[in-house]
């Protein structure tokens, strides 16, 4: 994918939490996002998500200008998938309404056929034993996997992760990044958000390094991790990669 | 052995939950309705009073409509409630801002006057003003503007507390807020707001007695006609209590049974 953004600014409170990015990604398959907590990661994709309206500043994906108004932006991201830290799924649901609903409310398939295609989405993740399960009753790293199933189903243009596996223990971690990585095999695009570094660097071809709400360093990911030109990457990445 | 017997009275505590004695439950259910009956028995005893219920059994079909006409005031008026006290919530959240206060000013001015004078006013002076002249209409509409003004605010707490990151969620996955309302938030919330409701009900069924003032023949004012004809107070008004009970009772149960089918964690 093609990604354009241009003088992003995001403020909460007069605290900016995007101070001003532009950056141009091209051809890039996978897109991950990394930096210290409060860099503004996690902004710049709620963004790109639309969930989220920037003060000033334009993002173009693909050639085309991410809408403004509200009306249109549910459109956008009724395109695209959308999967977050934790608590993603609608607790009263169980697993397999969870990933219909979308289906059924928001593209327009008729409720046996969603329920058919739900069930083979879930079959092929190894989830099928789950379908009638309330979230509840399901491991943090079943939800999850659900949650992307969910994502997966509507065919989005791209999947964003807001930190996937961060509320998650390690072998649970194992499992949805097994998933993440098996999506990007089958060529789908993904922009990401993850402290897990030695995901991101097996993963992502494009890599931004954000730090007090600006792009710090951004490139090819391999280059990012072996030769990071500033101070900041090196201090960062010597933090995270210590233990 | 008073260990036995303390044991049997005492549930435990076992980390975050309790542990109940084998037949404990039983036992203290019994023991409690002897020490209520006993102390109503004493109470009734060292009464001076002379019985007569059979004054008050000839007037029992006043018993018998007065409890129907409470049924149906209370049934109808449960049902304008619930549509009341939704809508308010709704107004409450809505972008159109005079509708928003009207929502607020509706809530505190019900809230903070006596139900006794909403039901005068709105019978001698709105009612007439308009034109209606029904006062079993009055009545079940007042009923539920007043009942309304509670639910609305049990309603509000209900979808404060669907956690900010399910509306995102039902965001993220495209829907309109008219489908995250329908879809997300209100199959939560009912869940949620069943045992305030159960209780704001039972209360509604008990406050149609003051519909009595404006001659609405229902449940109360038959007991006090039967009374005036009979002198026979207690005897008229015992039957009230029970039956006010018999509409009560079920709708705590029915609560109690929903709340446990529809049990999730969230």
């Amino acid at each position: 994918m093609n990604l354009r953004v241009t003088g992003l600014v995001k403020r909460y409170n007069n605290i900016a939490a995007l101070d001003g990015i532009s950056l141009q990604v091209q051809d890039a398959r996978t897109i991950v996002l990394i930096g210290p907590s409060g860099g503004g990661k996690s902004t710049l994709l709620r963004v790109l998500a639309g969930l989220e309206m920037p003060d000033q500043g334009s993002v173009e994906i693909d050639g085309e200008p991410l809408p403004y108004s509200e009306e249109h932006l549910i459109r956008y991201r009724r395109g695209i998938g959308i999967v977050f830290q934790a608590y993603n799924l609608f607790p009263h649901l169980t697993a397999l309404e969870n990933v219909t609903l979308p289906l059924v409310q928001a593209h327009g398939y008729q409720k046996a056929a969603a329920q058919e295609y739900a069930m083979e989405l879930l079959r092929r993740f190894q989830l099928e034993a789950h379908a009638q399960k309330k979230p509840f009753e399901l491991s943090g790293g079943q939800q999850q996997r659900v949650a992307i199933v969910r994502a997966v189903a509507v065919k989005p243009r791209f999947l964003l992760f807001d930190e996937p596996t961060s509320a998650l223990d390690p072998e649970m971690t194992a499992e949805v990044l097994d998933i993440i990585a098996e999506l990007r095999e089958e060529g789908r695009e993904l922009i990401l958000v993850t402290h897990n570094m030695g995901f991101a660097r097996k993963v992502a071809d494009h890599c931004l390094f954000l730090g007090a709400g600006k792009i710090v360093e951004a490139g090819p990911t391999r280059q990012l991790f072996d030769e990071p030109q500033t101070a900041e990457l090196r201090e960062f990445l010597s933090r995270v990669l210590k233990y | 052995m008073s260990s036995r017997w303390s044991a049997l009275f005492f549930a435990r505590r076992k980390g975050n939950g309790e542990v109940l004695p084998r037949y404990g439950r039983s036992v203290a259910a019994v023991i409690a309705v002897l020490l209520l009956a006993a102390v109503f028995t004493f109470a009734f005893a060292r009464l001076q009073y002379g019985w007569d219920w059979g004054a008050v059994y000839r007037y029992r079909h006043k018993f018998v409509i007065g409890w129907l006409v409470t049924l149906a005031i209370s049934a109808s008026s449960l049902v304008a409630s619930l549509v009341t006290g939704m809508c308010a919530a709704l107004a409450q959240r809505s972008l159109f801002l005079p509708l928003r206060y009207l929502g607020k000013l509706y809530i505190e001015l019900i809230r903070g006057t006596p139900l006794l004078v909403q039901i005068l006013v709105f019978f001698y002076v709105v009612a007439d003003a308009f034109g209606v002249g029904n006062r079993y209409a009055v009545g079940i509409l007042t009923l539920a503007l007043f009942a309304g003004a509670y639910i609305s605010e049990i309603i509000r707490a209900g979808i404060e507390s669907v956690g900010a990151s399910q509306l995102e969620s039902a965001r993220a996955i495209g829907l309109t807020r008219r489908q995250t309302y329908r879809y997300v938030i209100f199959p939560q919330v009912m869940r949620r707001i069943l045992p305030p409701l159960a209780g704001q009900f039972a209360s509604l069924i008990k406050d149609s007695s003051l519909l009595s003032i404006i001659a609405v023949n229902e449940f109360t004012l038959n007991a006090q006609e039967v009374n005036s004809f009979t002198y026979s107070t207690m005897e008229s008004y015992l039957p009230l209590a029970v039956g006010y009970l018999a509409l009560t009772l079920p709708i705590s149960m029915l609560s109690r049974y929903l709340e446990g089918k529809y049990r999730y964690e969230s």
